[in-house]
């Protein structure tokens, strides 16, 4: 919303200065964010009087002009085209800056006369691109004034943003009604003397709904203004207009927009000589159109609200007038239209046709219900002094939607809530200041809402009118009431897991990645199944219309345009959720990671390797035994996710079903697809699925028992076929003595022919640790045979000879 | 006796001219072994009277100690001599960097998160969650912005097919609904706050599709807007790290409160330079006010009795003002030099007894 400061001065009586104007607004809600003040760089410039325009000697085009500027004269050689005895012009002086040109003025010869200073045009000045001529001053310009304020230029334009509830503040008199409350001054009286019809309207006005939708429109104000003259509007209107940002297009119009930015009352003025027999308010007919002012055609649907004459709709009721009907030049009777639309049904007409103006905003947000006939009334007395003619009696169809309703105020509420103590009289005064009717009773107060507050529905409301224009800043700071001495655990178990699987993956050497929860299709499905229920309606690009399955794809194509970047290896995780489906329960919270090309630089001591699926399962076990998963105890499978290598990528579980992580080599396929440099290698935590902690008995730790007695350890090379897993080999191990034998350790892997095809050797060393005594040369044979019994058993394994 | 001076000499000489450990081994062996020539006197003890082989005797021990610590000088002095030679030898180019190491970085977004948490979690804050896929109910309806709400309209609302219970699925553009799950599924007091992804289906310089906020809310029966100043104040300084940052709050309009603010930090643009704290000038950085009655009540909570405050902050503006990251759109391109440049190292856990930050 933007005005000028002069113009809230008409509504508002005040001796505050600007800078307090605009803190004051910002403070109760109002916030500026923008002031312009057009005077800016042209302090300098006076109005000068041309004495004489003499034709120069030596040059057709050029005059040799005198200029007074009050005590002082110039001589300026000048060649506009309007440049002549007696007018007046905007004089800059030698040394002065002209923003138009950019440039500093020096006294000059021109053709071998002496100039010193200019008259500027427009242009020059930096206000417009006009150039046809210097600026024309009024004959009544006092000499030597500054140009600015002959020229309107030194009334600052103000811009302040307008929250939805505020559709009352859509009209520089809401906004001056507010400011009065605030204590910066008083509000003005509003002339809305009626206008004595002369005749009456030879239009009528029938309001055309079925019994339902009556509330479509459901107040309707028409007056016939004729023999009206419809030019261009006088200057200080279009001034006003052009300062806010508007096009002036004749007085009929400019008057509607007047009174729209004024008083937040949009009206629409109809041609009379083409409407044809009444105004009928309805709802459109299915395939309706409507050629509207801006030049385009709308199809209309049932839902919407025309206005419309005897023939076929002429208006959209509180969007936009129709060009047919609209008033031209040569109009010389005019219909005005002031009405009531429904928010609601006003805003979705605009929203389905994608129709936005200044009538719409104001009606979606609420215009005062009881302003049509004062409306009505003001503009009529416009438009007879500005385009003259003579007025009908107002016509006037159904009745003023109800508003008026009453709320009380709990004399302790503004207290209890906002926290502040206003005293009575002071919340008396701001209430009847904003409008609304008060009585002061025993416990509080009666409050009459005024009909342009539609926003003012409860106690909480009245609190937050009182509190904001006595200002915020004036309440009280409170810290927070401590609930317990000491505060309690911020996060769930859950939150604290992902922080800590963050902290170790970091730690890890891993780079934490935060990317969208959404991806293109096509590498999403990659990942999984995409269910329809997870595809956007409307993304901002094809390349983010699922929601992701998997946080691997986003770490992929992550990984790439780092290498794009020059950065050929790549450790990034995320931890984050991934979506099987649109209800709660099918977000999974993942701790995902990958690890891209090399294991690190090149380096003089030790070479850099591929990231393989060993440096994954390090990264996911590392990530669940920090988060207290017993990872010895996990069940190693490998039948991976198919996105996988199917040779070489595992799963980690715990027990048959719960799946905790996935890791491996990315599949060759998926990442040609993906245009992505292997190998990668990545996991995936399932952080969801791991169990809660049981609940701890204190936070004691099991009773440790260390041995006095000499640990002892025995090596072993098994051949085993291909298909035994290390895992089968070291579990058979263990369990030849669960007592004495406390950890056995893969340490060589060997295939070779001298095996035989389908045949591998695995090298074990088990630890011995009795608890109390000595083990004999005899006891730790004992216990061998029976590792290489029990390995032997189990899988088909012999010693390596 | 003579006999013995001769051979204590040759010992003697011997020992001091072995010149490793092998020839003072060989020197050992020939003077002490077992048929080493002091060994085979002292056998010769035997057939000795006891007069002279008391004198022999103790002239032979006498003899063995002074070769034994003689041997055993020498070999300190050799070893030394070998470590020394051997040190020589090791000798490396100190200069030469040593094995890659790589270090992992905490993004900011996180690490913003934790340090909201640290600082609101001493004031008994607890961080609660909910979907990123929510339906329209939760998202606006229950938040009282009802469908024809103009407000509803500047969400930019991403929407997916589905419906749950005739309520159309969008992807929350606000950590608000969580308000309402919580206060659904529990009674009050409630003291919360909601970190989370939040969606909005715009994209330029100063939006991204997808955002963080940390939501607020305290619900009991005494909280009145002081101490929403207080908690939020006190929020501001600790977070900026600035005893004396100027706060201040003004009135604004969200559908969810009433009375509604907007709360601005003081900072100063002099010279293009941006900097928080004191100066002439104002950053809107969060946005808050008392709950809606109307939002109690579509909770099954007693507005009459029960009161309280919201708030919602964005993290990543949060996060670009307190550190300096000047463009929105970085934080989610995964550039490794961006992340190494302004992520956190993984001990540097916030806390409010430790410091926000190293």
């Amino acid at each position: 919303m933007k005005f000028t400061l002069s113009w809230l001065k008409e509504h508002l009586e005040t001796d505050a200065d600007l800078a307090t104007l605009l803190d004051r607004l910002t403070m109760i809600g109002l916030e500026v964010e923008k002031v312009t003040d057009r005077a800016e760089g042209l302090e300098g410039f006076v109005v000068g009087h041309v004495l004489d325009a003499a034709q120069h000697p030596d040059a057709d085009r050029l005059r040799v002009c005198r200029v007074d500027i009050g005590g002082e004269e110039f001589q300026v050689v000048c060649g506009a085209p309007n440049a002549r005895t007696g007018m007046k012009g905007v004089f800059a002086r030698e040394g002065s800056y002209v923003p138009g040109t950019d440039l500093k003025l020096k006294k000059t010869k021109i053709r071998g006369v002496e100039s010193s200073g200019m008259l500027l045009s427009e242009r020059e000045m930096g206000l417009s691109d006009e150039h046809d001529g210097i600026v024309d001053l009024p004959e009544d310009a006092p000499i030597g004034a500054p140009a600015t304020q002959v020229m309107g230029l030194d009334d600052p334009i103000i811009e302040i943003a307008i929250t939805p509830n505020r559709g009352d503040c859509l009209g520089v008199r809401g906004i001056a009604r507010d400011l009065a409350a605030a204590g910066v001054g008083t509000l003005k009286p509003l002339d809305a003397a009626p206008v004595t019809g002369a005749f009456k309207s030879p239009i009528e006005v029938h309001l055309d709904f079925p019994e339902d939708k009556q509330d479509a429109c459901p107040y309707f104000i028409g007056r016939m203004i004729r023999g009206v003259t419809n030019g261009p509007s006088p200057a200080w209107l279009q001034d006003k207009l052009l300062a806010i940002g508007l096009r002036p297009i004749s007085a009929l119009v400019d008057i509607t927009n007047l009174v729209t930015f004024d008083l937040g009352r949009p009206l629409h003025v109809f041609d009379a000589a083409h409407v044809s027999g009444h105004i009928r308010p309805r709802l459109a007919k299915p395939g309706e159109t409507l050629a509207a002012l801006d030049g385009k055609t709308y199809e209309l649907d049932a839902e919407m609200c025309v206005i419309a004459d005897d023939d076929k709709a002429e208006g959209l009721g509180g969007v936009m007038g129709g060009e047919a009907s609209g008033c031209t030049e040569t109009t010389t009777d005019v219909y005005v239209e002031c009405a009531y639309f429904d928010p609601v049904r006003t805003a979705m007409t605009g929203r389905k046709l994608n129709l936005m103006s200044d009538a719409r905003y104001r009606f979606e947000r609420g215009v005062d219900p009881a302003f049509l006939i004062d409306g009505m009334e003001i503009a009529t007395r416009l438009i007879q002094e500005l385009c003259g003619g003579e007025a009908s009696e107002t016509v006037i169809a159904g009745e003023e939607p109800a508003w008026r309703r009453q709320l009380t105020l709990g004399a302790e509420r503004v207290r209890t809530l906002g926290g502040i103590d206003v005293d009575a009289e002071e919340t008396e005064r701001i209430l009847t200041v904003l409008g609304f009717g008060v009585s002061r009773g025993a416990d509080g107060f009666t409050v009459e809402v005024p009909s342009w507050r539609p926003d003012i529905v409860g106690e909480a409301c009245l609190v937050e009118e009182v509190v904001r224009i006595h200002g915020y800043d004036r309440i009280p700071t409170v810290s927070m009431e401590k609930t317990e001495p000491l505060p309690g655990r911020a996060l769930s178990t859950e939150q604290s897991r992902r922080s800590i699987a963050r902290r170790t993956l970091a730690q890890r050497g891993m780079t934490e990645a935060v990317t969208y929860s959404f991806l293109a299709d096509k590498d999403a499905a990659l990942f999984g199944e995409i269910a329809d229920s997870v595809r956007l309606g409307n993304p901002i690009s094809s390349d983010l219309d699922v929601m992701r399955p998997s946080l691997l794809p986003n770490l992929i194509n992550a990984a790439s345009r780092n290498a794009a970047r020059g950065i050929a290896s790549s450790q990034i995780f995320e931890v984050g959720p991934q979506y099987a489906g649109d209800a709660p329960e099918d977000q999974a919270m993942a701790a995902t990671g990958i690890r891209a090309g090399a294991t690190g630089p090149r380096h003089w001591a030790e070479a850099p390797r591929p990231a393989d699926v060993f440096d994954a399962k390090a990264d996911a076990l590392a990530v669940l035994a920090d988060l207290g998963v017993a990872t010895e105890r996990l069940q190693i499978t490998a039948d991976a996710p198919g996105y996988y290598h199917p040779g070489r990528s595992g799963v980690l579980r715990q027990g048959p079903k719960n799946v905790l992580a996935s890791f491996g080599e990315l599949h060759p396929r998926i990442l040609k697809a993906m245009d992505a440099a292997g190998p990668i290698a990545g996991f995936e935590v399932h952080l969801d699925n791991l169990a809660k902690p049981k609940a701890r008995k204190g936070a004691a730790k099991p009773h440790l028992t260390l041995s006095p007695y000499q640990k002892v350890s025995r090596d072993f090379a098994f051949v085993v076929a291909d298909d035994v897993t290390a895992q089968a080999v070291v579990a058979a191990a263990r369990n030849a003595d669960k007592a004495l034998i406390t950890e056995v350790e893969v340490f060589d892997l060997f295939t070779g022919e001298s095996l035989g095809a389908g045949k591998k050797s695995l090298a074990l060393t088990a630890t011995l640790q009795p608890m109390d005594k000595t083990l004999t040369d005899a006891e730790i044979d004992a216990v061998a045979d029976k590792i290489v019994a029990g390995v032997a058993k189990a899988t088909g394994a012999e010693l390596r000879g | 006796m003579d006999d013995l001076n001769t051979l204590r000499e040759d010992l003697m000489t011997a020992v001091g001219a072995a010149a490793d450990s092998a020839a003072l081994e060989e020197t050992r062996i020939t003077a002490l072994g077992k048929k080493g020539r002091i060994t085979a006197l002292m056998k010769g003890l035997g057939g000795m009277d006891p007069d002279q082989r008391k004198q022999m005797g103790q002239a032979l021990n006498a003899l063995k100690g002074e070769v034994a610590d003689a041997i055993e000088a020498r070999k300190a002095e050799i070893e030394n001599a070998e470590i020394d030679a051997g040190l020589e030898d090791d000798r490396v180019d100190v200069t030469l960097p040593v094995r890659p190491e790589t270090e992992g970085r905490i993004h900011p977004i996180s690490q913003t998160i934790d340090e909201i948490v640290a600082i609101l979690g001493e004031m008994g804050f607890a961080v609660a969650e909910g979907p990123d896929i929510e339906d329209d109910w939760h998202n606006f309806t229950a938040l009282n912005i009802p469908p024809d709400h103009p407000a509803r309209q500047e969400h930019d609302t991403f929407y997916l097919p589905g419906e749950k219970d005739g309520e159309r699925m969008v992807l929350r553009t606000h950590t608000s609904p969580v308000q309402i799950r919580t206060m659904q599924s529990g009674e009050p007091p409630f003291r919360i706050i909601v970190p989370g992804r939040t969606y909005r289906c715009d994209y330029d310089a100063t939006h991204s599709p997808m955002f963080h906020q940390v939501e607020g809310l305290v619900v009991d029966k005494t909280t009145h807007m002081g101490h929403l100043k207080g908690c939020l104040i006190e929020f501001c300084r600790a977070f900026f790290d600035l005893d004396d940052l100027p706060v201040r709050f003004r009135a604004s309009y969200f559908p969810f409160t009433e009375p509604s603010a907007e709360v601005d930090i003081g900072c100063t643009r002099d010279d293009g330079q941006f900097r928080i704290g004191h100066g002439d000038d104002w950053l809107e950085i969060l946005g808050c006010g008392m709950v809606n009655p109307k939002v109690l009540e579509n909770c099954g909570i007693d507005p009459e009795v029960y009161q309280g405050f919201a708030f919602g902050m964005g993290v990543e503006r949060l996060a670009m003002l307190k550190y300096g990251i000047p463009d929105l759109r970085t934080f989610y391109e995964s550039d490794l030099r961006w992340l190494k440049h302004y992520g956190f190292a993984a001990l540097d856990v916030p806390s409010m007894v430790g410091g926000l930050g190293r």
